[in-house]
């Protein structure tokens, strides 16, 4: 290595290549900062622009607001890191239950279509009333009442209807010439399952379920519905009092600033597999 | 002269491995170029970069008066005038044969589906596999993946066909009928240059055989030269090996 240095042409030729990067770099900028002052510069003169500031855009009323606002997130967040696992284990069951093929296990089968065909047929908000309102009115021994663990049920409910279809299509993605290897080294069913199939298929489906979860941060806003105090229900609480809409806004942000980061670090995970795996044969 | 391609001083690293170096090479139309030698030595990389799938780390590739390792050149015009088959086949699963064979064609060289279709059948007939044009890929023989993937390669009729140890993946049975068709289009006049173990083929075939060791040229000749009196210690023990077993 030590006896090579690049050729005349070589240097010439990374020459072109700088030159070139940094002409897109200066052309993606000049198209950025086009575009920002179109959108500000039409955001500014519109006609009720003075209004909509007022009203969305207090900086007191976003000072004033912020503390409760943050304490209300808190409950998001709570939902959200409480709801996942439970989701992830509701979803991957469900999931490898409807893949079985043994035929004792057919009533499982077809409650676990049946649950996966329900709960993604209703709407979400609708399954929060049901559970916060109906589980309560049955007034059921030993059954919380507590809102809180009611939401998180149906918030669970809900998505792992929709993460075990996730989980389905990645099982179902795998080869045959996988099963065929896993079933030649007489593996039993759960075995190739649970070592060979699972793996490969998580590793697919992780940009979906990165998805659903980004979704399903947001729609722990649903729980406002039920007067349960996050984020967006002390917004609204605060709105009220104060005839201001800027809460709307400090709340927003703060959904923002938890699934932007979540997002960039599943990017990382996934770029990370793929170095490892492919290992650059393409 | 009128040479097809021309590579000078040729560098590949990854890193601090080099992986090609000071390769030099000359392919003439017509010419049929064997790349030989162990595995590792380099005949896949040097490949993928006349493909311009890998960039060069110094050196210069001209393709038809062109030097096409240029930055500012356009990597898609000159691959549309190469051709290129892989170890692994490399088909499109999703796809018939025949839709394969016309994506290029159609989509890269603007040609209608029709005349797409007409050619590709044409050179499917030509090899073998005209009863198979609308069946999918993964039911086919390895043999007949293979040969599909050279149609594919030979659909937008090529200046240069590059083929990375196509036989390597096919059981004996089957390497036969590959080599037959890549000696068909080597009688055609098509140029080549294949990466390939079969020594036989290559002393049959080739016009110029070319040996790798460690990323460099050894040497290269005539196969009549470099099989019966190679001038390199390495390239005899290398011989030696292949052409015992």
């Amino acid at each position: 290595m030590g006896d090579w240095s690049p050729s005349p042409r070589q240097l010439e030729r990374e020459a072109v290549r700088r030159r070139r990067s940094l002409r897109s770099a200066a052309i993606a900028g000049a198209a950025t900062a086009l575009l920002l002052v179109v959108a500000v510069v039409g955001v500014l003169a519109s006609p009720g622009w003075a209004t909509v500031r007022e009203t969305f855009f207090s900086w007191e009323h976003a000072k004033a607001s912020f503390p409760a606002i943050a304490e209300g997130f808190w409950l998001n967040v709570k939902l959200f890191l409480l709801a996942e696992p439970l989701i992830l284990a509701v979803g991957v069951l469900v999931a490898v239950v409807r893949s079985t093929t043994a035929p004792a296990l057919f009533p499982l089968r077809a409650l676990a279509v049946f649950y996966t065909d329900l709960f993604r047929g209703l709407p979400t908000l609708l399954v929060v009333f049901l559970i916060c309102f109906g589980v309560p009115a049955l007034r059921l021994q030993g059954i919380t009442n507590d809102l809180f663990w009611l939401a998180l049920v149906a918030l669970v409910l809900s998505y792992g209807a929709y993460v075990a279809e996730v989980f389905r299509a990645g099982i179902e993605s795998i080869h045959p010439s996988q099963l065929a290897s896993a079933e030649s080294l007489g593996l039993s069913h759960a075995t190739t399952m649970r070592f060979v199939v699972l793996p490969q298929a998580v590793r697919r489906v992780v940009p979906p379920l990165l998805n659903d979860f980004v979704s399903l941060q947001k729609d722990t806003a649903l729980v406002a519905s039920v007067a349960l105090f996050d984020a967006l229900f002390s917004a609204r609480d605060y709105a009220n009092y104060n005839f201001n809409y800027t809460p709307y806004l400090v709340a927003a942000a703060f959904f923002v600033a938890l699934t932007i980061p979540m997002a960039r670090l599943t990017d990382w995970l996934g770029r990370r597999v793929a170095r490892r795996e492919r290992g650059g044969g393409r | 002269m009128t040479e097809l391609l021309r590579v000078e001083g040729l560098r590949k690293s990854y890193g601090d491995r080099v992986v090609l170096r000071d390769v030099d090479l000359t392919v003439e139309p017509h010419d049929v170029v064997c790349l030989i030698g162990s595995s590792g030595s380099g005949k896949s990389t040097l490949l993928r970069c006349l493909n311009l799938l890998e960039p060069v780390d110094d050196g210069t590739i001209w393709f038809e008066g062109q030097e096409v390792t240029d930055p500012r050149v356009d990597a898609r015009a000159v691959r549309r005038r190469m051709g290129m088959v892989f170890q692994a086949y490399n088909l499109f699963p999703h796809m018939t044969v025949l839709d394969n064979i016309t994506l290029a064609p159609r989509r890269a060289h603007g040609m209608s589906r029709a005349e797409a279709e007409a050619r590709a059948r044409e050179l499917l007939e030509r090899f073998g596999l005209a009863d198979k044009a609308t069946t999918h890929p993964d039911r086919l023989s390895g043999g007949q993946q293979q040969r599909a993937a050279i149609v594919r390669a030979l659909a937008t009729g090529p200046e240069l066909v590059l083929l990375d140890e196509v036989t390597s993946a096919l059981d004996p049975e089957l390497v036969g009928e590959v080599l037959d068709i890549i000696r068909d289009m080597a009688v055609a006049g098509t140029t080549l240059v294949l990466a390939t173990h079969e020594m036989a083929f290559a002393r049959d075939v080739a016009t110029k055989v070319c040996f790798l060791d460690g990323g460099s040229i050894l040497e290269q000749g005539p196969p009549e030269a470099i099989f019966t009196s190679p001038s390199h210690d390495r390239t005899r023990q290398f011989l030696r090996r292949v052409l015992s077993t």
